[in-house]
């Protein structure tokens, strides 16, 4: 089973990490019961025996016995690692994964491009290559970063053209958090820009999302929540919002419901390579299927279902529905309508329990409404 | 004789399980509507097609398992040692790490020569496990890397190595709506390239399977296990012993042993005269048929309308281009069962189709980089189109 390494820029970049990490150890935890190490955890978590010391003490089958996520966390400021480092999730990092400094990139792409660049080169070469040697093999890289600061977009471009170099065979999925219309930070655009020229040539695929569409999703969720409608009682765990807290919280802290949504979206992205399924479709068939041409790499995501109601019975309708709502413009997580332009590629990814012929049905409907556009499909029953 | 089965990609292994399920159940089925020294007789020559005696007692399917990914196989592998009646293999089974991501380049330049020889290795043993060889089975899907892609490679490594064996492939044509979105380009570069090495394609296609199970079956939420299991049944109900012509005592020796090949006419033969006026302009010209009949009153059974020559092309007699099998043993508690394998026009429109599709992509060269950072070139592409062609135009002039 291939495994992935999880590279996570500034701030923002952190922050949904850490969220990221969160989802994935609940969802082993839902599905493997016993606790045995197997190939679907060890594609994101390594199993290492704490009482060994130093590096060594990796297990690679049996019991659990400490899981470290296969990540490396890459800030300029301390603040926010720091945090995570007190958090819950302190275990699962290991203190050799980390690369910090204290002053920041303030917002400057070139601090972090050039500056730090240079100056941290050779640390995070040396990081990369060892969390590579504790894979097996190693499949993909997922980079986290933001486009409108300074570390995340500088130094987070700046780490792509070190994989390219380093690691050519393994692919780079980059999640870029696009600034959206009312962005705080000044230079912003200018960031984005120079950002987006090492994107688009060093990264071979890249998932654009933006604050305000993440917005745009709560603020729907909330709506259901808070409507009181006659049957329409939400599972509380079920929100593609929700992590430990409840859900009235989310007012007080925003940005996390929001990671979280983002966290899903890379969870499920690889759930088919990590749980099997009756038509499996691995991370690099993704890239294939999507990318007609090598510069046309960005790729619109959407999620459903947003929450699952109560009622345990899903009809057929409802799951219709389900695929109507994932080419709707409201769920998708970046503000773009490709309905009214061109789709170059479709590629339906469900989890559960649907069947071949169920989405034979839909993606027929589909090519009704969006002609001529290839479409592809797969499923996975976890 | 015995057969050797390839499984390739997850699609080949999950029909391959399905496949020797079914073969298994059918052999031990209790009501077989014949007489005991006859069942016995189907029993010994299924087990000796298809398994291998093994000290237990359990029948290991003789099967060589290949997939680019573990998932599946090791799925595969369970799901039959599980089941305690049968099971494949403890060591014919090869499968790497990472897969083909759907990508036939992937498949036949870079995973076919790296692993060549182990692959190779594995059919090896299996082959010498085998009394007599009859031929390779080869069961792989055209839409995706693994069963397209190194089964286009391994096919033709079978056919510099065993020359003499028959190769037939099972193909699985993918849905009309797509699975996959290059699923066109890696369709018509398996296929030119089996063309070229396999003895015969036996070609199944999912929206045809599907239909069967929504029309004829009644399923309602149609998985693909339901249509790997119609799949399996129909090729079960093919590869089963029949009788030879010589009596009803002796089983068929070599289960695959038609004249696949096309005879193209002979220069010289001047061709009959102009085709019957009730030909209808749409009529599926065959060039050979196979009726394959098991059960009840299975010699009494009228087959004449089989031997139309209306059917077949012009340059063939009907006594050549027709064979009837038979057993009385029934198939899989039913009572009577026939199977039809034809070589007509019938896959005639679906290839146009998919020929048609793939161009289309390939006049905006979309996806192409995908496949020529991994060896290839266009004119490959340009290669296959032509020979697809050829075939279109071939079967078109029946």
């Amino acid at each position: 089973m291939a495994q992935s390494v999880v590279v996570q820029v500034g701030q923002c970049g952190n922050q949904i990490g850490c969220c990221f990490w969160d989802l994935a150890l609940r969802e082993h935890a839902a599905v493997n019961q016993k606790g045995i190490y197997d190939e679907a955890i060890s594609s994101f978590f390594r199993n290492v025996d704490t009482r060994v010391v130093g590096d060594g003490g990796s297990i690679s089958k049996g019991k659990i016995c400490s899981l470290k996520a296969r990540a490396i966390l890459i800030d300029m400021e301390e603040g926010v690692v720091n945090e995570i480092l007190q958090g819950p999730l302190r275990d699962v990092f290991d203190s050799k994964q980390l690369i910090t400094d204290i002053s920041g990139s303030g917002n400057n792409w070139a601090v972090g491009y050039k500056v730090f660049g240079s100056l941290y080169q050779e640390q995070i070469l040396e990081k990369l290559r060892k969390s590579a040697e504790h894979c097996d093999c190693l499949q993909c890289f997922f980079i986290i970063h933001s486009m409108g600061g300074g570390t995340g977009s500088g130094l987070g471009t700046f780490l792509l053209k070190l994989l390219e170099d380093e690691f050519p065979e393994v692919y780079r999925f980059v999640t870029s958090v696009y600034p959206s219309g009312e962005d705080d930070v000044i230079t912003s655009p200018y960031n984005s820009i120079l950002a987006m020229k090492e994107l688009n040539e060093h990264a071979d695929c890249v998932l654009p999302i933006d604050n305000q569409s993440l917005f745009d999703i709560i603020s729907k969720i909330d709506l259901m929540v808070n409507s009181g409608k006659l049957g329409t009682t939400i599972k509380p765990k079920s929100l593609v919002t929700s992590s430990a807290e409840a859900v009235k919280k989310w007012h007080q802290r925003p940005f996390d419901a929001m990671n979280n949504i983002v966290a899903n979206l890379l969870l499920n992205l690889t759930s088919s390579a990590r749980f099997e399924g009756s038509l499996n479709m691995d991370l690099n068939e993704i890239s294939m299927n999507l990318v007609p041409f090598p510069q046309l790499h960005y790729l619109v995501s959407s999620l459903t279902p947003l929450y699952t109601l109560a009622d345990v019975n899903i009809p057929t309708r409802r799951l219709d529905q389900m695929f109507s709502d994932a080419f709707s413009k409201d769920h998708q997580l970046i503000r773009a309508d490709p309905k009214h332009s061109l789709y170059l590629a479709c590629a339906l990814m469900v989890r559960g329990n649907v069947q071949v012929s169920d989405l034979r049905r839909n993606i027929e409907r589909f090519n009704a409404l969006l002609t001529k556009r290839p479409l592809a499909h797969c499923q996975t029953v976890p | 004789m015995s057969i050797v089965t390839v499984q390739l990609g997850q699609c080949g292994n999950q029909i391959g399980f399905e496949v020797f399920d079914a073969l298994y159940t059918d052999s031990h089925c209790p009501q077989g509507l014949c007489s005991k020294r006859e069942n016995e007789a189907y029993q010994a020559s299924c087990k000796e097609r298809f398994f291998s005696e093994e000290e237990n007692g359990v029948p290991v399917a003789r099967a060589v398992l290949v997939d680019m990914e573990p998932k599946v196989t090791s799925q595969t592998l369970s799901k039959a040692t599980q089941s305690g009646r049968w099971k494949y293999g403890q060591h014919s089974c090869f499968c790497q790490k990472q897969g083909s991501g759907n990508n036939w380049a992937y498949g036949y330049s870079v995973h076919g020569p790296r692993h060549e020889e182990s692959i190779m290795n594995l059919i090896q043993k299996e082959v010498e496990k085998c009394d007599s060889l009859s031929g390779f089975f080869i069961i792989m899907s055209m839409a995706g890397g693994t069963g397209s892609g190194l089964g286009a490679f391994v096919t033709q490594n079978l056919q510099d190595q065993y020359s003499n064996s028959l190769k037939m492939n099972q193909i699985i044509w993918p849905y009309g709506t797509g699975e996959v979105i290059v699923q066109n380009y890696n369709s018509i570069l398996t296929l030119s390239h089996l063309y070229r090495s396999s003895d015969a394609l036996l070609v199944h296609e999912n929206d045809a399977l599907h239909k069967i199970c929504a029309k004829l079956m009644n399923i309602k939420q149609i998985s693909f296990s339901d249509i790997n299991q119609v799949l399996a049944h129909q090729l079960g109900s093919v590869f089963q012993p029949t009788y030879s012509v010589e009596g009803s005592c002796h089983y068929r020796r070599n289960p695959l042993g038609i004249d696949w090949q096309v005879r193209p006419p002979l220069p010289g033969l001047p061709t009959l005269g102009k085709a019957s006026l009730n030909r209808g302009l749409h009529f599926n010209m065959s060039i050979a048929n196979l009726v394959i009949l098991r059960g009840k009153d299975v010699h009494s059974a009228d087959l004449g309308g089989f031997k139309d020559s209306a059917l077949y092309t012009s340059w063939l007699e009907p006594i050549n281009a027709f064979n009837a099998w038979k057993t009385h043993r029934a198939f899989s508690k039913y009572e009577k069962s026939a199977a039809l394998v034809s070589n007509s026009q019938f896959l005639l429109k679906p290839l146009d189709t998919i020929v048609g599709k793939a161009w289309n992509m390939f006049a905006s060269k979309a996806y192409i980089h995908q496949y020529t950072k991994f060896g290839m070139e266009e004119e490959d592409f340009l290669d296959s189109f032509t020979l697809l062609e050829q075939v279109v135009a071939s079967y078109c002039n029946l």
